[in-house]
């Protein structure tokens, strides 16, 4: 049983950073009917960031985490204006290749600039434990976890009691309707593609200080997994990534812990499978009013 | 239109035989006062650490030697190129290294994988070829039809030597009775030497409680060790390399399993500090080329002039890499000539060749007969070594 419990808590450390970048895949895609392949890689830049902010200027966790957000969010509203915009009224197919695309050109680019060695993240955390019984929590699970819920309760407040809340949901549902209303398009999806980069790059410090490893190619299967994540919640639905992001990471978990760790990665991508053909639309996927 | 670019095509190939019969005149002059060798390295990419390790350690070694005088007063000219970690580019590499450089012989790749794919290449051209740390067991120096390589050599060990010495380190040393395996399943290296360790350690009495995988790049080993910490057992044995090791390691004591943890050659690295943190590197023992602890002076001058000329402590790779850069310049004194097949000759002959790797001789099968190292952590910082012998 304590076993049991501690892989739980293991597993939330891992879903709430799927969560965390399921966010911005399901919020993109409930915008502008794009899946941003490039989203996972959004994430090993705020990564990279918060390392340079960390080891070089020596700030703390707080200071890192906000300026790797700040960094993804012009990143990411960039990569909209320059890589996606243009294409905005192309083949939805044509973006979805630009996407994939922009994901090689940062990983690469990444890689040129600071090589493919795996680099670590100073200690700026302590190394302290809590005892729960037999169950160990430590303290960058903690962060992670109350990071990762507060992110998701500003979210949740930004969509449904802010105007630019509002407009991001009017977007969602009709955009030509919204433009009519007097909604400015682009920028209400330039501000979905800042939030939803900004919680990738968080996502990127929080796992720097958690695993203490970073390389440029790290974003590629936690953007697949969130990705999964995000179609596992039902895609374009907020609440959804949350409960698909812890959902994937306790499977994930679970599956090593008592299977093998072997079929682990082919499990989420079976479940992947299994949700399109049985409930395409996702857990939470009816309710489509909810959709941003 | 297709006029000129005939007319173009015809001008590219004169102006390439120019510089073509440019080239061959070069080298068939530079012949009488240098000998030129192929440094085929992994300088960038997946491995670069394990490359650009090796070949500071040739290139140190060689301008020593030309400092002392070259061998049979000829100069040593390292001919370096990057194969990127890629078996193909390394395959090209040494046919362009053998066929138009001109090279007497090749040193590299770093890796097994690597290096086995240049193997045909060497043998198509009858030039000798060397690797100080391709360690996999089979199709290296013996074909897979039990024939010799005739000119594929190694400095190294192989990996069942590293995992059957690991598994009697934890029996002997360690009075261990149960052991958790928990392997790179992604590479050949790692399976190798659990499979080893394994058999050793089981033959001895001891048993293996569980065994667990993962898959080069993974960050989240929880799971896994969540689930073994419910086991009793004496010793952890983790074959893999230093990027997940480390974060193995350190997530294991964070979790509170104390168990000592063992590993082979792939742990060596300065990355393995960093990722695991001094703290988590307790009681952590891994197989190895050379250790910084040998009191030889050899190996004490060694290490004084790597940090005299590159500024930092060097590893087994460095260690590695410096004494294949006298290897072959020992073998090409003893050969008396620079051709190929000479130089093979020496090579196969090699008795007593003091390294700081330690002394071997080469066997028959081309792979030497040398001791194994095993070193201990405490802190992170290497505390013990054990000299362990061929048996």
């Amino acid at each position: 049983m304590d076993q049991f419990l501690q892989q739980i808590v293991n597993g939330i450390s891992l879903g709430s950073i799927y969560a965390l970048i399921a966010l911005g895949y399901t919020m993109i895609y409930g915008i502008i009917k794009l899946i941003n392949f490039a989203h996972g890689d959004i994430y090993m830049i705020g990564a990279y960031i918060g390392f340079a902010v960390t080891t070089y200027t020596n700030l703390g966790f707080f200071p890192a985490l906000i300026i790797a957000m700040a960094g993804c969010t012009v990143l990411g509203v960039t990569i909209e204006k320059i890589a996606y915009r243009p294409l905005r009224n192309a083949s939805r197919i044509a973006v979805l290749i630009t996407a994939i695309g922009m994901s090689f050109f940062l990983e690469y680019t990444m890689m040129f600039f600071v090589g493919a060695e795996v680099r670590s993240y100073p200690m700026i955390l302590s190394k302290k434990t809590f005892n729960f019984g037999d169950i160990l929590i430590n303290i960058q699970q903690i962060y992670i976890v109350l990071t990762a819920v507060a992110l998701m309760i500003l979210l949740q407040f930004i969509v449904h009691k802010t105007k630019t809340g509002k407009a991001m949901r009017a977007v969602s549902v009709d955009k030509e309707a919204a433009q009519l209303m007097g909604i400015n398009v682009n920028t209400t999806i330039s501000f979905t593609f800042a939030i939803g980069s900004a919680f990738a790059g968080a996502a990127g410090v929080l796992v720097g200080i958690y695993y203490n490893s970073i390389d440029p190619l790290m974003g590629m299967m936690p953007g697949l997994k969130a990705f999964v994540a995000a179609v596992f919640g039902g895609i374009g639905n907020i609440p959804g990534a949350m409960i698909g992001g812890l959902g994937i990471g306790i499977m994930e978990t679970l599956i090593s812990g008592y299977g093998n760790s072997m079929y682990r990665d082919a499990a989420v991508f079976a479940l992947l499978i299994i949700i399109l053909i049985v409930k395409p639309t996702g857990l939470l996927g009816k309710n489509t009013r909810e959709k941003v | 239109m297709k006029k000129s670019l005939v007319l173009l095509l015809a001008l590219i190939l004169v102006i390439g035989s120019f510089t073509a019969c440019g080239d061959d005149a070069d080298t068939g002059d530079a012949d009488a006062t240098e000998v030129k060798i192929g440094v085929n390295y992994e300088l960038t990419g997946a491995v670069a650490t394990y490359g650009e390790a090796s070949k500071d350690g040739i290139l140190m070694a060689f301008e020593e030697i030309n400092a002392a005088g070259g061998v049979n007063g000829l100069q040593i000219v390292p001919v370096t190129v990057d194969n990127k970690s890629d078996a193909a580019e390394a395959t090209s590499l040494a046919t362009r290294l053998m066929t138009q450089e001109g090279v007497a012989a090749c040193l590299g790749p770093a890796t097994s994988g690597n290096y086995m794919a240049t193997i045909p290449v060497a043998m198509g051209n009858g030039i000798p070829i060397i690797s100080a740390s391709a360690t996999a067991d089979d199709g290296v120096t013996v074909d897979a039809n039990g024939n010799i390589n005739e000119y594929v050599f190694r400095l190294c060990f192989n990996d069942s030597f590293q995992g059957v010495t690991m598994a009697n380190f934890a029996s002997e040393n360690l009075e261990a009775k149960t052991a958790v395996i928990i392997q790179d399943n992604s590479s050949d290296y790692a399976k190798g030497l659990a499979k080893n360790f394994k058999s050793t350690f089981t033959d001895a009495g001891g048993t293996i409680v569980a065994e667990e995988g993962y898959l080069s790049k993974d960050k989240d080993f929880n799971a896994i060790l969540t689930s073994i910490k419910g086991k009793e057992f004496d010793v952890i044995f983790l074959p893999g390399y230093y990027q997940e090791a480390g974060l193995v390691i350190k997530q294991a004591r964070d979790l509170g399993i104390t168990a000592p943890i063992l590993g082979a050659d792939g742990f060596d690295s300065p990355v393995l500090l960093e990722l695991a943190g001094a703290e988590a590197l307790n009681d952590v023992y891994f197989s190895n080329h050379y250790s910084s602890q040998d009191q030889d002076p050899l190996v004490q001058d060694f290490i004084a002039a790597f940090k005299d000329k590159y500024g930092t402590e060097p590893n087994a790779f460095h260690a590695l890499g410096y004494d294949l850069g006298k290897f072959i310049a020992d073998a090409i004194e003893r050969a008396g000539s620079t051709d190929p097949d000479a130089i093979k000759d020496a090579l196969a002959g090699t008795t007593n060749f003091v390294g700081v790797t330690g002394t071997f001789s080469i066997g028959e099968d081309h792979n030497p007969i040398k001791s194994i190292v095993v070193i201990g952590l405490e802190d992170g910082v290497q505390a013990t070594s054990v000299k362990v012998d061929p048996k």
